[in-house]
């Protein structure tokens, strides 16, 4: 059987309508880039959005026809007989807005200066996501998701639709986040935006005009990220305290296979990453908290919360720990929303959430088999 | 629906006991049977607690909410109060902890519900008496590869009852589906309680 989407390409929507965000900037216009999978059927019921990671983009699935192994980050879960089953629902992918993969962001023209915006580029929140996916949403004349699925800040971006928009979601699949970030999270996000924001080559944001990029700082936020998004036990089972050469030589090269994978992972990264929507995406994450508006009591900050919810966390994760997934979940029950919690066991940490495993895959198609049924 | 209602002679007790659009949780829900029955009979809000990985795959495809966690570590994620009920249909000779949990029940609902085998049944107490653990079908277990750690009579369950200031509001014995009233810990295959803090 096939389960791919195939070859897809990237679509792109502009918008006109100056955009007040939440920290009172005005985006004057902006365009979104996504991608659509399977049909919208007649009575436009049939949409599932997916709202992406950190460092995701609008091609979660199927290959371009130019560029046929650049498969889509979530293809593992989105196709035919796939858990988003391409053949039921109408699956649309974004860019989200401050990304660099073809939306709007700091590496966009200025209209203001002529220039990239750099610098100029306003700190983005998952509100302001939300409320932009929203406008593409009204842009492709769809009023109400059959659901709305995310992983980590993209399960924080799902969370916020059934607060900011309750009735235009009626399932939600809140994968590996978490109701805010902790300190210990924050600390995290703050030394990556340190590693970039001490790059000689970042030019306090503005290093467009400079010709150059910040790939050291960028390099550096990517390793400490990735240690944080696996597992002690993935990292022993896959690297343990091998030697690249077998033996140590007493200096400061690459001398285990764990430091060579960091570096690999890193500069791969740093070559295809924009440092500045590296650095806005954090800080999404660290302004991301519902509870804060209702006295930090996320049981009233959900009571708006119309939809029905899967959640789900993984045992191993301890970047977005299943501890902080129950907390989702304990407020919804509180609120007598319609509610399951899954937690997987896994041994990959964070990344859990991108990756192929029996029981996660055997929930996410339980659970949208019946959101499908629904629509008959 | 492709999934098939596992419908056990004492779901329908228990749904007797419950009022129409009352909130439950379901201990050790399993697939979710008992609350899709009771959802569908009786209109209820309920909410299932299991640990095993299958039986969360099951109730979510029974429509049926479940909260994936482990009995035995309490159920400290659930609010004072917050159900009418709190179901343990057929667990409670299978948890290790069992006069904590108990307390958890009466804590997170108003009231409590427990079946249990008893083990007082008198077929159970003749394999006993020809010297083997009994085995049977409320007790289909072998003795090295039971779950059930803790099991109990009717009698043993209601002096527990009263050591820890639990008032039983009603109780129903059952054999082979039917109901039982005379001489029940000795005729009676499976027990159900209702009960509160008293």
């Amino acid at each position: 059987m096939n389960t791919s989407v195939g070859i897809v390409s990237a679509q792109r929507a502009h918008f006109d309508t100056p955009f007040t965000l939440k920290s009172g900037a005005v985006l004057p216009h902006y365009d979104l880039v996504y991608e659509t999978y399977g049909t919208l059927n007649a009575d436009k019921s049939n949409a599932i959005l997916i709202c992406h990671a950190l460092s995701g983009h609008h091609h979660v699935a199927g290959v371009y026809a130019d560029e046929p192994k650049n498969l889509g980050w979530w293809d593992n879960m989105v196709g035919p007989g796939k858990p988003l089953d391409t053949d039921k629902f109408f699956v649309i992918g974004l860019n989200n807005l401050g990304g660099c993969h073809g939306s709007t962001g700091p590496s966009s023209q200025n209209p203001a200066t002529g220039h990239p915006y750099g610098a100029a580029f306003p700190v983005l929140t998952v509100e302001d996501w939300v409320e932009s996916q929203a406008r593409l949403a009204d842009w492709l004349g769809i009023w109400q998701f059959a659901a709305i699925v995310g992983g980590s800040l993209g399960g924080m971006q799902a969370l916020q639709w059934s607060l900011s928009y309750p009735e235009r979601a009626r399932h939600v699949l809140v994968i590996a986040a978490a109701p805010k970030l902790t300190a210990q999270n924050i600390a995290f996000n703050d030394v990556a935006r340190n590693a970039i924001l001490t790059d000689p080559d970042f030019h306090g944001g503005d290093y467009y005009q400079h010709h150059t990029v910040p790939k050291r700082g960028l390099r550096l936020a990517r390793m400490l990220g990735h240690i944080t998004y696996l597992s002690d036990d993935a990292m022993a089972n896959k690297f343990g305290r091998e030697l690249r050469h077998g033996k140590v030589n007493y200096g400061y090269d690459i001398e285990f296979q764990i430091e060579s994978y960091l570096r690999y992972q890193g500069d791969k990264f740093a070559g295809y990453f924009d440092a500045n929507t590296y650095m806005l995406m954090t800080k999404a994450l660290d302004y991301f908290d519902p509870a804060h508006d209702f006295e930090h009591d996320l049981n009233r900050a959900f009571a708006r919360a119309q939809a029905n919810f899967l959640v789900v966390s993984f045992s191993t994760d301890w970047r977005f720990a299943p501890e902080r997934s129950r907390e989702i979940a304990d407020a919804l029950l509180h609120n007598r929303r319609n509610v399951s919690y899954a937690e997987i066991a896994s041994a990959h940490g964070h990344d859990s959430f991108l990756m192929e495993d029996a029981q996660y895959m055997a929930v996410m198609h339980a659970y949208l088999e019946r959101v499908a049924e629904e629509l008959k | 629906m492709s999934t098939i209602i596992n419908t056990r002679p004492d779901f329908a007790a228990i749904a007797r006991w419950i009022p129409q659009g009352a909130s439950v949780l379901d201990l050790g829900c399993g697939d979710g049977s008992l609350l899709r029955y009771l959802a569908e009979a009786r209109q209820v809000r309920g909410y299932g607690v299991e640990i095993a990985d299958d039986n969360i795959v099951a109730c979510i495809k029974n429509g049926v909410n479940v909260i994936q966690s482990n009995l035995e570590s309490g159920l400290s994620g659930f609010e004072d109060h917050a159900f009418d009920y709190v179901v343990l249909s057929q667990t409670l000779q299978a948890t290790r902890h069992t006069e904590p949990l108990v307390r958890e029940m009466l804590r997170v609902g108003h009231e409590g519900i427990v079946s249990f085998p008893n083990f007082g049944y008198w077929k159970a107490r003749l394999n006993v008496l020809r010297g083997h653990m009994p085995v049977s079908d409320v007790l289909p277990y072998q003795w090295y590869d039971t779950p059930n750690v803790h099991l109990c009579t009717l009698d043993d369950f209601e002096m527990f009852c009263d050591k820890y200031q639990i008032s039983i509001l009603e109780r129903r014995v059952m054999t082979e589906g039917n109901e039982v009233h005379l001489l029940p810990n000795l005729l009676g295959a499976t027990a159900m309680y209702r009960f509160k803090r008293a």
